[in-house]
């Protein structure tokens, strides 16, 4: 909808020593938001995304250089966690790292009566009883990152994550489709 | 061989289905809880999970509340991971770990509406309490996040909240600290925490050493009705739905056992 992220990756680069890892490449992420200071709630989402990717990007293969993410908010209109994971996957398919699989975010807004909203508006957020955002990877649709906010029962979880898994589908065809039109340009 | 090569030592261990330390994968270290040690704070609590100590203080002050929720007070978490507590801890700022702890602790606050914000309020519009909840690691040893839930848990159970009224004429509040009220706990939620190793194996409570070999790590918070307050799964190796569920329902069965420790050790402190 009208929530924009834009994602720049910077990497594999030569990185301090301090940071140095002789396992792999030194993965890191910041969120900027649109006004104000980053605060400990991009420090938490800035967490959730570097670990998200830390486990699809092959580090091993560039090991001893450091990979960076810089996330900027443009607007934001709901679903921000989603948006992000979507850019951060988009922006490491675009600069070619290798990658074992791809993730998608999406997030599901539980209404007071049970019902499902997949991506909510920022209004359909505040009126939902629990908002969950889940990362699902694209080789066997299992729960790469899930983060819960209000409380929901576990069957409701449950056919949340179904209803996201069977959303993943239409973000990878999306995928799919912008990758195809940049290179067949 | 421990020191040289860490994950194949334990993966010997997981093979057996047990852990270094005689643990079988499901099984919690011992949990002790002492409530009320710390004289100056309204309420505290200290938590031993294993090697792992966590202390929450928790002190009352007075605020005006905001001006678009005029009956709502302030709960302010702050976890801090001290230097002491661990190598991997440096002085100065918050790291990026305790940061995150601190967001996740504000989250579960919020979700679990452990204590309503209206039951803080003293004065419309005018006066509310503000609850700062400082929760100290001391001693580093795995599985912060159960044990300072937990911590933060005990601490406020155990606060005195002393009664307050305004004087009408000067307008002023006035406080009694010799009548004192404890605070309404709604919900108790309880954290339990998971490592996962190579994609498949999970284990419950995970030490330092087990954090730093996991592929990642998940926690779920659950309160007495069974309902979800939170499930937090940064990043790591991915889960399919089942194993998510499976931990979903150890996690059931760990809130019974931790609630039952709590009431315990608040009715040996109650005279």
């Amino acid at each position: 909808g009208d929530t924009s992220v834009l994602a720049g990756l910077y990497g594999p680069v030569e990185v301090k020593g301090s940071k140095e890892s002789p396992d792999g490449a030194t993965l890191e992420v910041l969120l900027r938001p649109k006004v104000g200071l980053p605060g400990v709630g991009e420090r938490s989402r800035e967490q959730l995304l570097r670990r998200t990717c830390e486990a699809v990007v092959l580090g091993a293969l560039h090991p001893r250089t450091a990979i960076t993410l810089v996330l900027q908010v443009l607007s934001d209109a709901g679903s921000l966690l989603s948006c992000c994971l979507n850019a951060a996957c988009m922006g490491l398919l675009d600069a070619g790292l290798p990658l074992s699989s791809l993730f998608c975010g999406v997030t599901c807004a539980l209404g007071a009566q049970g019902s499902i909203v997949l991506d909510p508006t920022a209004r359909q957020e505040q009126e939902a009883r629990a908002v969950l955002t889940f990362a699902i990877d694209s080789t066997e649709r299992k729960v790469l990152m899930a983060t819960t906010k209000g409380s929901c029962s576990v069957e409701e979880m449950q056919q949340c994550l179904a209803a996201a898994q069977r959303a993943a589908d239409t973000i990878f065809q999306f995928y799919r489709d912008s990758v195809r039109r940049k290179y067949s340009k | 061989f421990r020191t040289v090569e860490p994950l194949e030592y334990y993966r010997r261990f997981l093979k057996e289905n047990c852990r270094p330390d005689g643990r079988e994968l499901g099984e919690f270290r011992a949990t002790t809880v002492n409530i009320g040690s710390i004289t100056t704070a309204d309420g505290s609590a200290l938590v031993k999970l294993g090697n792992t100590t966590v202390i929450c203080g928790v002190k009352a002050e007075l605020a005006a509340p905001a001006v678009d929720s005029a009956n709502k007070g302030y709960i302010v978490p702050n976890v801090e991971l001290p230097s002491l507590c661990s190598t991997k801890f440096r002085s100065g700022p918050p790291g990026e770990e305790a940061q995150a702890a601190s967001q996740f602790i504000a989250d579960v606050i919020e979700n679990s509406q452990i204590i309503a914000k209206e039951d803080l309020c003293i004065a419309s519009g005018k006066l509310a309490w503000v609850l700062y909840c400082d929760i100290i690691c001391l001693d580093y040893d795995g599985n912060i996040l159960d044990a300072s839930a937990f911590a933060l848990l005990a601490a406020l159970k155990n606060v005195q909240l002393p009664s307050v009224t305004i004087n009408e004429e000067t307008g002023l509040s006035e406080v009694n600290l010799k009548q004192k009220n404890p605070l309404v706990i709604r919900k108790h939620p309880v954290a339990t925490s998971f490592a996962i190793f190579d994609d498949t194996l999970l284990i419950v409570d995970p030490t330092a050493e087990e954090e730093d070999l996991a592929t990642g790590t998940v926690t779920v918070v659950t309160d007495e009705e069974d309902r979800l307050c939170s499930v937090h799964k940064p990043g790591g190796s991915p889960l399919t739905g089942a194993k998510l569920q499976d931990c979903i329902t150890r996690a059931i069965t760990r809130h019974k056992e931790v609630k039952k420790l709590i009431d315990k050790v608040i009715r040996s402190i109650k005279p």
